[in-house]
């Protein structure tokens, strides 16, 4: 065993000691060990990829001197070496982007505890991709909740606490679900490590009994996991969750730990019940339906939503309508669809959140958007980052968003049944997408509506003249570079993920191969 | 807050006492007290349904006032919960209001149809049950080479004697490494919630650590209790160390004997109060405690991945199987859950009670 392969374990072991640390450090102090540790993570996971591309497999790693069937075990591959990758990045650039918010957000003694939750919730993603345990994966997706909720509540302001109780009640009820759907698998296989209880399972499924079991063990699991990722019926905690926290608990909240639980959804259907006993089930398309719905709903609410933040937040509900769609195509390339899709979804919403605070920042702290008119001019690259993720959004060509679109539309071409509906449902959201994010841009660069910003402004007593509105903005505009360099990160990833996809794509499809 | 003093007069509470007292008569009188219940409220329900109100304001949902009066230490009207009138939320005079009729009937079809889908799911499950294997039998799927080899070679592999500890601390130690990690979690969560820090000279955190602190009433003094803690409090604690220490051995371990260990240190603190307690444990021991048993656990257990994954001898020793010395790694591991668990409960405890440890 290579030093490489350790990675893994390392990685997530590393995340869960700086957790550890940072009750007793300083906030920062606690900050540095966090940015450290997502850092090492990166390299680690970039190690990790590159070494199972190399050697064209993946392997299952021991946590103890016990092998499968009886100790807790990892496994690592192509597909978990890429996600832990993008996650860790998309992480650290999150942290990053909302530093100086967080610092202002939080109470300075608290400082390190948010740090603290950032560490355990970098753990628990990675956990839930490494993990080839299912009990494993059961520990870890608690810790990832309550790391959500103190990260929703630790702004303490307004509804931090309404959205965290309401957050906490809806990921409890699917973490319900998918411990009651663990209890009855481990029932029926015996097993709680997933290539024993595939085994299991594919013996169960040969001898045709316990079918009812199992239809409601898949229909259980998948709403869980279901809730807790925010498809389109279950979707209530979204728009107060991503709205009222910190922006880096937003961004990482929208970006990455939903995309942790469909990460574990699609690794339990293919490593554990099996995509073809899934697709036989039908469930695929229900799932299907549901994340149709999800796409138009949730582009119909942002379109009325008038706060920026809860607009990005509804149109989270959208995305994540996608992903569930490519998973229920219920093909190969439907899949490679919804995981491109997902990294997507990841970077550019992390992306939008963190540009969005840059705008507020200079016009004034309003929610609704209108506030937002010229705020471009005010702030560039939080501007320019803003543009990008919502082009990228909509489906601008050379941005990410444009390939995850063309991927799922190919896939939809491959599946005759529901190929009508899916290149449809694309063709409405991407129409109602473009007219909020369009809405949206178009209000940053609008000019001509100056005096009306300066009405407003006296009425807040925030600025006298436009001149003295100007220096205020402009005393406020030079960003920090730290902010600007995620927001360019960012960007890099989107461009990156729109004009080199090919690698992505085929180290997806190859990971999911490594899959079964 | 003082929007809710402000509605005192039409409180419940200050009705039923009025009635008490012979005001009024509540049947001829009818709804008037309700009626005139509070437009702030009713104003803030549909500025909520358009759901466009900035966040930092006053408008605040019917939830949310359910929960600062649950919440709030000096509502005056706190009393209006325990009254047996008063087991109807105050936001609901706004929705009797006949503006309010689409919203009742909505509440209505809501909860009706709430039941109804928890019924549907609780039928769905029981009529699954019928179909899994039955309980106790021989030949259950779960009834395999893995509960065989825990049960077979579980003493000679982990050495210890209580199966349940060898499975939970060295077979499947990375869960319960995560589980100690979610109790962690969870007492941080409840610090950033109900520790109040100074937040730099603001007069504001200096007057909520006053109204959470409910020292003054200490101490209390109550003889009867002083003595009885007297007697168990040493007896409860030799029990945890021991549930702890003989966790390897016999029925218990460290979630147990944590427990055990924590009640026996609120008994303590009741009955001698926060001056006498925080000479042996205050927020700082509390830390260290928890810092140095989980990163013990931590390293000790890194050790033993990487050697078992890397197929290499851990080199620690198993010692005779009975002995209180036995078993590598388990017996201090079990120390550290323990002291983990015991630190936690104790948190929760003073936490709930005085907003800091």
């Amino acid at each position: 065993m290579t030093l490489v392969q350790n990675f893994p374990f390392f990685s997530i072991i590393l995340a869960m000691f700086s957790g550890i640390l940072s009750s007793v450090l300083s906030g920062k102090q606690a900050r540095n060990l966090s940015l450290a540790a997502l850092v090492a993570t990166m390299v680690m996971s970039a190690a990790v990829l590159a070494y199972c591309l190399g050697a064209g497999e993946s392997y299952t790693y021991m946590m103890g001197h016990f092998p499968a069937p009886w100790g807790n075990e990892i496994r690592a591959g192509v597909l978990e070496g890429l996600t832990a990758l993008l996650f860790s990045m998309i992480m650290l650039l999150s942290v990053a982007g909302g530093m100086r918010y967080t610092f202002e957000d939080v109470e300075a003694s608290k400082v390190n505890l948010f740090f603290i939750m950032i560490d355990l919730m970098l753990s628990s993603l990675l956990a839930l991709i490494y993990t080839n345990d299912l009990f494993t994966a059961y520990v870890f997706v608690e810790i990832n909740t309550i790391a959500g909720c103190g990260l929703i509540m630790i702004r303490q302001k307004g509804r931090s606490f309404s959205a965290a109780i309401r957050y906490m009640i809806m990921s409890q009820l699917g973490s319900g679900l998918f411990l009651i759907g663990l209890t009855l698998l481990y029932d029926v296989t015996g097993h709680l490590l997933m290539s024993p209880a595939k085994a299991a399972v594919a013996a169960i499924e040969a001898a045709g009994s316990y079918e009812i079991p199992m239809l409601v063990i898949l229909a259980v699991i998948s709403v869980g996991l279901a809730i807790k990722s925010g498809l389109y019926p279950f979707h209530s905690w979204i728009p107060y969750t991503y709205g009222y926290a910190t922006p880096t608990a937003s961004a990482i909240l929208s970006g990455l730990v939903s995309k942790g639980y469909i990460f574990l959804l699609i690794k339990i259907f293919y490593r554990v019940l099996g995509q073809e006993n899934v697709i036989a089930s039908r469930m695929v398309n229900v799932l299907f339906l549901f994340g149709l719905a999800g796409m138009i709903m949730g582009s119909v609410h942002a379109i009325m939503e008038t706060d920026t933040r809860r607009m990005i937040a509804y149109s989270s509900v959208a995305q994540i309508g996608y992903i569930y769609m490519g998973i229920g195509l219920g093909t190969e390339n439907g899949m490679i669809a919804a995981v491109f899709h997902m990294f997507t979804h990841s970077a550019t919403k992390a992306l939008l959140f963190i540009s969005a605070v840059g705008l507020y920042e200079v016009s004034g702290e309003k929610k609704d958007f209108r506030s937002l008119r010229g705020a471009g001019y005010r702030n560039h690259l939080a501007g320019i980052g803003f543009t990008v993720g919502a082009l990228s959004m909509v489906g601008f060509p050379m941005l990410s968003g444009f390939i995850s679109k063309l991927l799922f539309a190919t896939a939809a071409l491959q599946t005759p049944h529901k190929m009508m509906l899916t290149l449809i449902g694309l063709a409405v959201s991407t129409v109602l997408n473009a007219i909020y994010f369009l809405r949206l841009v178009i209000t940053l660069y609008g000019r001509g509506e100056a005096s009306q910003l300066r009405a407003q402004g006296t009425e807040e007593g925030l600025f006298g003249t436009g001149e003295a509105s100007r220096e205020a903005f402009s005393g406020r505009k030079s960003a920090p570079t730290v902010f600007g360099g995620a927001i360019i990160c960012f960007i890099l990833l989107n461009l990156f993920l729109g004009l080199m996809s090919q690698p992505v794509v085929r180290a997806i499809a190859a990971g999911l191969a490594m899959f079964d | 807050m003082s929007r809710r003093r402000d509605n005192y007069e039409n409180s419940r509470w200050r009705r039923f006492k009025r009635w008490l007292e012979g005001e009024i008569d509540p049947l001829t009188e009818g709804g008037v007290g309700l009626s005139k219940a509070p437009s702030s409220t009713a104003a803030s329900l549909e500025g909520t349904d358009r759901g466009r109100e900035p966040e930092e304001d006053v408008a605040l949902s019917p939830g949310d006032l359910e929960k600062d009066v649950a919440l709030s230490p000096r509502e005056p009207e706190k009393d209006v919960a325990l009254s047996p009138g008063g087991t109807e939320p105050d936001t609901l005079p706004a929705l009797r209001e006949p503006g309010g009729r689409g919203l009742r009937l909505y509440r209505k079809f809501y909860q009706i149809m709430s039941i109804f889908l928890c019924l549907g799911i609780i039928c769905v499950l029981l009529w699954t049950i019928a179909y899994l294997p039955a309980f106790g039998n021989a030949g259950n799927p779960d009834n395999n080479e893995v509960s065989a080899r825990y049960i077979e070679k579980g003493l000679e592999e982990t050495g210890a004697v209580n199966m349940v500890t060898g499975m939970i601390l060295d077979y499947r130690a990375f869960d319960t490494f995560g589980e100690s990690c979610v109790l962690f979690i969870a007492s941080c969560c409840v610090l950033v919630l109900l520790r109040i820090d100074d937040d730099g000279g603001s007069g504001d955190a200096e007057k909520r650590k006053r109204e959470a602190n409910d020292r003054v009433f200490e101490p209390k003094n109550d003889i009867i209790l002083q003595k009885c803690a007297c007697v168990l409090v040493p007896v409860i604690m030799v029990f945890g160390i021991y549930i702890i220490l003989n966790g390897h051995l016999s029925p218990g371990g460290g979630f147990s004997g944590g427990a055990v260990l924590g009640s026996g240190l609120i008994l303590y603190l009741n009955a001698f109060g926060f001056q006498k307690t925080e000479q042996m444990f205050n927020g700082r021991t509390y830390r260290r405690i928890t810092v140095s048993a989980l990163t013990f656990y931590c390293l000790a257990k890194s050790y033993s991945f990487f050697t078992g994954a890397n197929h290499m001898e851990s080199g620690i020793p198993l010692g005779t199987p009975g002995d209180i010395l036995s078993s590598g790694l388990i017996l201090p591991l079990n120390i550290c859950v323990g002291l983990v668990v015991a630190c936690t409960m104790y948190a929760f405890y003073t936490l709930f009670r005085k907003g800091g440890i």
